[in-house]
């Protein structure tokens, strides 16, 4: 008797839909097993990560915050990934985005620079982020190297230089030696939605990205193009799209969509630079992007319910003591899911009883 | 050890044994939304009988054994096996009961020997040393040659599909299913097949043989049970038919006849071919040399030739999904294109239509409007200011539904759910709706029944009367006899000269298919600068 997987001969279009729904009702299955090893109770725990965060105003704002830099990365990441670019390294372009754009509060910081300081931020950040992402494409495209790795790879040299800059040049002078810079004047900070809340502009950038890749995707011939090369290379290329040009061009997109997600977050609810300013933003958008299907309104849900995690998280453990990793551990069980249930809407299991016994040595 | 010369039923030949057929479809029917693929078919298979499933395309041949396999679930009706109802869970479940299935589309990987290709879709436990050995030995017995070690890569159509063969027989199976084989054979190599076909009958197991060519339904098979949209019409002894009557059933009516009216002649050439000479592009291809050749509006060049010889790197070159480095080597409609995209070459008024279907013709999994845009966008006013003009990409799946007759479920499904001669079709109505200057097809009518071939024959001499240049490349020399004004033979990578129709008999185009030479001077004209 022998498990297999055995290819469906129709797609289930159901099931296509389901299959998020499993994977999130399969990893709260998992967490509650988790929470009762750990000795806490599993319903106060449920309770804590995903009823509490919904029931007040401050935590409602803080989740649209969190859910802001995962939407902006997860689509620019969803267009890589329809075109079959693999690129894994958002977490650097977000930290060089978020120190490109830094680079002129820094230089401005006390000057009586006008109102031109944010957008240039955003503008120059975007570019970074982009600049950022065309090094693995590029190698990618002329060398053959894997983007995943070397986009991998460029996220560690990312943070080592970030932490460099706040611990050297930029370091704030009156600041009792912490690694950070000094706090970003009005002008070079992203405003606020709500006064006195935590809702900034970012959130309507977000809203705006979402909007853009629905239209892209579904109406433009460029977004056709992305779709066509990932699902039918040879189709692709006999419709005249190239490849490789898309590779450079996703990769450009999504460095840049992950470097203005960074700088928004630096000139907004953080205030300067600093390390540890994203909670890995980059990789959970990987997850945000696959439970959303590559779809820019799912992309949008799937965010949201993404920060919802880790607001429900950090309650959780002022709460009840549950360490904060506890988080992450959610988010790669729910990635496994994910994959395992797509999995399913292109295979079946099978049990299958060979029909002869051949009891020849082993293979 | 298998029992592979094992005699399943020793009763003579022509005369049914036992009580019970081997296999029995009582009222099978498979319903696609609002769309009956089958519709109520009874069917009976005995051992020892070749028996044809006849039928025009979209006829619901390849549903109906996609269900009898398991591959699908029919809606209603049942399926007896020996005499009891089976209901099959799945393809696996099929072969432990003795069904094999040769498919209309090969599932070979490129990249992996014969042997791992088998080992791939055999459900058993035994070690792949001894798998190999067994392979050796089906094959030798059945005279169908194979090493285990080659790459499928370097093997041609005929040979990658007896690796499917040879793998269904290696699960022994008492009645197999073949989807159209000899749809991509040359003649020698269906003669081959059909000598294994007598052979597996005489061992005294059953086969369903599914083909639109008529000439050998009539030669090899005892029974012929005939589809018309989803329905069975009839069954019957082919061999008491004529080819004219059995088509009557299939289509109901009469089967046009192609008429050839070859248009006035263009003075300029409108594709011209000037010794193009291209390294193969991966370790498999085949490299091209010198090959020349002008082809004027109003004329259809055949290029016959058994496949593998570099008939596709021809097409990936004409086409432009390879670029030369010299813009000479290939003239459209009088501008040097050789370093132009397939889009340039698209909008200089060329049209392509590639042999595989799926995936290369189409993306599978998108819809019919999408595969209209993924040739029109260059050219065919589908996209207005980067916007895709949804209305637009419909209209050409409808126009190509009326013209080329095009049958399916919906309006505008997936490519992958139409029948294999429907698509086809569809992509060539795609490209002649058009009205290109220049049209580069490779096996126009692969797969297509003969009814819908002759349509797309009579398009394509259509296109030529209008004044196109068409180039055809084809392994069916009665086509290429049929639309043809000249024929030339491609043979390793080069270019025979052009015959005229006339003078290309069939053996001498036999000859130059095999490499040898007509007169030296010929040779030397076609290698010529
Ligand atoms: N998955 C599917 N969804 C919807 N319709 C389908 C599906 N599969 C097949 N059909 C429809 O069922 C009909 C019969 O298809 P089938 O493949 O059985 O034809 P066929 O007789 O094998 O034709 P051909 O000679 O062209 O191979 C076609 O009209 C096709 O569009
Ligand atoms: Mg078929």
């Amino acid at each position: 008797m022998q498990l297999v997987l055995e290819k469906r001969a129709e797609r289930s279009g159901a099931i296509a839909l389901v299959s998020p729904m499993i994977a999130i009702g399969l990893t709260i299955v998992t967490m509650v097993i988790l929470f009762a090893i750990l000795g806490k109770n599993p319903l106060l725990a449920l309770h804590a990560y995903f009823i509490a965060p919904l029931t007040d105003g401050y935590s409602l704002q803080e989740i649209a915050v969190k859910a802001t830099p995962l939407v902006m990365i997860a689509i620019g990441l969803s267009l890589c990934y329809l075109a079959n670019a693999w690129n894994i390294g958002a977490e650097g372009q977000f930290l060089i985005g978020a120190v490109a754009g830094s680079w002129i509060a820094v230089k401005t910081q006390g000057t009586d620079a006008g109102a031109w300081v944010l957008p240039a931020m955003l503008v120059l950040a975007a570019a970074a982020g982009a600049l950022y992402a065309l090094i693995p494409a590029i190698c990618k495209v002329k060398f053959g190297a894997s983007e995943i790795l070397t986009s991998l790879m460029l996220v560690y040299v990312a943070e080592l230089f970030l932490d460099y800059l706040v611990r050297g040049p930029w370091r704030d002078p009156h600041g009792f030696n912490f690694p950070t810079t000094a706090e970003f004047d009005p002008v070079a900070t992203v405003p606020l939605l709500i006064e006195g809340g935590r809702l900034h502009l970012g959130s309507i950038i977000a809203l705006l990205v979402v909007a853009a890749a629905a239209i892209l995707l579904g109406r433009s011939i460029k977004g056709f193009e992305i779709r066509v090369v990932g699902a039918a290379p040879r189709a692709a290329r006999f419709g005249g799209f190239n490849a490789n040009q898309l590779i450079i061009l996703t990769f450009a997109v999504s460095g840049a969509l992950a470097g203005l997600a960074g700088i928004i977050e630096v000139a907004g609810p953080v205030g300067h630079l600093q390390p540890g300013i994203s909670p890995g933003y980059g990789f959970t958008a990987i997850i945000v992007a696959f439970l959303g299907r590559l779809n820019p309104l799912g992309i949008l849900i799937a965010g949201l319910f993404l920060a919802l995690t880790f607001i429900g998280g950090e309650q959780a453990q002022i709460a009840m003591k549950i360490p904060l990793d506890v988080t992450k551990v959610f988010q790669g069980i729910l990635l496994f899911y994910v994959l395992a249930c797509d999995s399913l809407i292109l295979y079946r299991f099978k049990l299958v009883f060979p029909n002869r016994q051949v009891a020849h040595g082993a293979g | 050890m298998q029992a592979h010369q094992r005699m399943l039923d020793p009763t003579p030949d022509g005369q049914h044994s036992g009580k019970s057929p081997l296999l029995r479809t009582i009222g099978l029917t498979k319903r696609y939304a609002d769309f009956l693929a089958n519709d109520c078919i009874d069917i009976e298979i005995w051992p020892r009988e070749i028996h044809a499933l006849l039928g025009e395309n979209g006829a619901g041949k390849s549903t109906l054994v996609k269900a009898i396999y398991g591959l699908i679930q029919p809606s209603a009706g049942e399926i007896h096996w020996q005499g009891e109802r089976i209901v099959l869970s799945g393809p696996s479940e099929a072969r432990s009961r003795g069904i094999g299935m040769v498919f209309q589309h090969f599932s070979l990987f490129d990249n992996l020997t014969v042997a791992e290709n088998v080992a791939l879709g055999l459900d058993g436990k035994e070690s792949f040393k001894d798998m190999s050995a067994r392979l050796e030995q089906v094959s030798k017995t059945y005279g169908l040659p194979l090493d285990p070690r080659r790459e499928v890569w370097q093997l041609s159509v005929g040979e990658r599909q007896r690796i499917e063969i040879v793998r269904a027989l290696m699960q022994d199976p008492k009645f197999l299913i073949l989807d159209e084989p000899t749809a991509v054979l040359t003649p020698q190599e269906a003669d081959q097949l059909f000598i294994v076909l007598e052979r597996l009958k005489a061992e005294g197991r059953a086969i369903l043989y599914i083909s639109h060519k008529l000439e050998e339904v009539k030669r090899l098979c005892d029974t012929a049970t005939i589809l018309r949209g989803g329905r069975k019409v009839a069954t019957c002894n082919p061999r008491l038919e004529t080819a004219a009557s059995l088509a009557r059933m299939m289509v109901g009516g009469e089967v046009k006849e192609v008429k050839g009216a070859s248009g006035r002649k263009t003075t300029l050439p409108r594709l011209a071919v000037n010794d193009l000479s291209l390294a193969p592009a991966e370790a498999h291809g085949v490299r091209l040399e010198h090959i020349s050749f002008e082809l004027k509006g109003g004329e259809i060049l055949g290029i016959a030739g058994v496949a593998g010889n570099g008939q596709d790197e021809l097409f990936a070159a004409l086409s432009g999904e390879r670029l030369s480095k010299d813009p000479g080597t290939v003239v459209i409609e009088g501008i040097a294109a050789g370093h132009l995209s397939i889009t340039q070459r698209r909008k200089l008024g060329a049209a392509f239509v590639p042999e595989e279907r799926l995936g290369h013709g189409t993306a599978p999994r998108m819809r019919l409007s999408e595969n209209a845009l993924l040739t029109g966008h260059a050219a065919g006013g589908m996209v207005h200011r980067g916007f895709i003009d949804t209305a637009a990409t419909l209209r050409t799946v409808d126009r190509a539904t009326e013209t080329f007759d095009v049958r399916k479920a919906k309006r505008d499904p997936e490519a992958a759910s139409l029948s294999g001669g429907n698509l086809q079709k569809f992509i060539v109505g795609r490209e002649i709706l058009r009205n290109p200057a220049v049209l580069v097809v490779s096996q126009p009518t692969w797969g297509v029944d003969a009814g819908a071939a002759a349509v797309i024959r009579q398009a394509l001499l259509d296109l030529a009367t209008a004044g196109a240049a068409v180039l055809v490349t084809s392994q069916d020399l009665d086509e290429l006899a049929e639309i043809a004004d000249r024929i030339a033979v491609m043979f390793h990578g080069k270019l025979s000269a052009p015959l005229s129709a006339r003078e290309a008999s069939r053996e001498k185009l036999g000859l130059l298919m095999g490499g040898s030479s007509l007169e030296p001077k010929e040779v030397a004209h076609a290698a010529g600068a």
